[in-house]
């Protein structure tokens, strides 16, 4: 089980710059956990000390926000695109 | 029928300190925004120190950059760069393109924006209700993204478009040192000792506070910004993971307070209660790094910038957070 998660510019310095990476698990948390084995670091930019989604981070699959899903436990298939959202930035 | 070569707004040079009861344009209605006293906010503070709120979403378009767009635009004016025929256009996290949608349609110009595709819906919103069209680059980007993509479609038909250019025009700190920097001073009758702002452009902070260091060299300005590229403060820059905007030079400052976005947001859902202020996640910046310069110093008048009013945030992270706090409160 494999979905592509697109990574924001803020957070590239994790991925050795790669604007897409792929990352395997059945549930946005999942994918969560295996970008942080691939890419030691980024979960905590993502989640806070208690393990939930940080408030001003989007989370996104196949362009549904998983706050109005299941949040962590939004179900995630094969081929899905998770996308991480930055807020905006500048003027 | 561009409306503007003729109007008393366009033609104005001088800045009016005080709002007129009645006016030919809304444009005539931007500035002149007032001071609100939240010295009370820290009961910690020395009480020798008074903290005041400038409130620029009292500007029509809502926003603190009603200002540089409106000098951008009537200096365009001026020089002949923006001429009948000619579109407007910038990139823009939302609420300079609010701003110059709104003067657009007031000076009968048409305007196009370029914005990241997550900016909150309700910007989106307001800006098509002022008749302005939209173009939208990847949120993934950031405000860099919108930057880049404005830039090519430009190239692609230059004499067709008059861009404002925050980032790079000194129409933008021009606008804060003729208008928002003599508010502040009259406001506070020449007390003012430290001014806190938050830096998207740079050119409120650079420009108001040149303004007052002319007027009292003792005058500490401080910026307000995100503690991290990865932040949460929608419109603010961190300016070492940016493109450092042409108008910000951070000599001028005399300190940075990084605010972290947690922080920011709490603030912002004390002030709506607490306050009857609700603020866009600026002001919660703002007021997080002005706490902490109060907290240092035993007498003074510190003025922050309140850049907008927090109702063009309700579908955000930031309301969505608030929700999250409320049951916090509800259950301490």
């Amino acid at each position: 089980m494999s979905v592509h998660v697109r990574i924001p510019t803020p957070l590239r310095r994790f991925t050795g710059g790669a604007e897409e990476v792929a990352a395997a698990g059945g549930t946005v948390g999942h994918i969560v956990n295996d970008l942080e084995r691939q890419f030691p670091g980024i979960k905590e930019r993502l989640c806070d000390d208690d393990g939930k989604v940080r408030r001003f981070v989007n989370l996104y699959v196949n362009g549904d926000d998983i706050r109005f899903l299941n949040n962590l436990d939004t179900d995630v298939k094969d081929g899905d695109e998770v996308s991480i959202v930055p807020a905006i930035a500048g003027g | 029928m561009p409306r503007g070569a003729g109007s008393a707004a366009a033609a104005r040079d001088a800045p009016r300190l005080e709002l007129p009861s009645r006016v030919h344009s809304v444009l005539d209605l931007i500035g002149h925004t007032p001071l609100v006293d939240l010295t009370g906010f820290d009961p910690g503070l020395s009480p020798r120190v008074r903290l005041y709120a400038k409130l620029e979403g009292f500007n029509p378009g809502g926003s603190v950059k009603d200002r540089p767009a409106l000098w951008m635009v009537r200096h365009g004016l001026a020089t002949g760069a923006l001429q009948p025929g000619k579109t407007i256009i910038d990139s823009t996290s939302g609420n300079t393109g609010i701003a110059l949608a709104l003067i657009g349609a007031a000076l009968g110009y048409p305007v196009l924006l370029v914005l990241p595709d997550n900016v909150s819906r309700e910007r989106k919103r307001i800006i098509s209700a002022f008749g302005a069209k939209m173009v939208f680059s990847s949120g993934l980007e950031g405000s860099d993204g919108a930057i880049l993509l404005c830039r090519r479609i430009i190239g692609e038909d230059p004499e067709r478009y008059f861009k404002p250019d925050q980032y790079f025009n000194e129409m933008n700190p021009r606008a804060h040192y003729e208008s928002t920097g003599p508010e502040i001073w009259e406001a506070t009758h020449g007390t003012v000792t430290h001014l806190v702002a938050s830096i998207g452009t740079g050119g409120t902070i650079m420009g108001t506070g040149r303004y007052l260091k002319e007027r009292n060299p003792k005058i500490q300005v401080i910026a307000a910004e995100p503690d991290d590229p990865w932040h949460g403060l929608e419109g603010l820059k961190h300016m070492a993971s940016s493109i450092v905007p042409g108008v910000y030079h951070e000599e001028e400052l005399d300190g940075k307070i990084p605010v972290p976005t947690d922080a920011a947001y709490e603030l912002v859902y004390r002030l709506g209660p607490d306050w009857g202020l609700v603020v866009g996640q600026s002001s919660g910046a703002a007021l997080y790094a002005a706490l902490r310069v109060a907290r240092t110093i035993d007498e003074g008048v510190i003025v922050m910038i309140f850049c907008d009013f927090g109702d063009r945030y309700l579908s955000t992270n930031l309301w969505i957070g608030w929700s999250e706090w409320q049951q916090r409160q509800r259950g301490a």
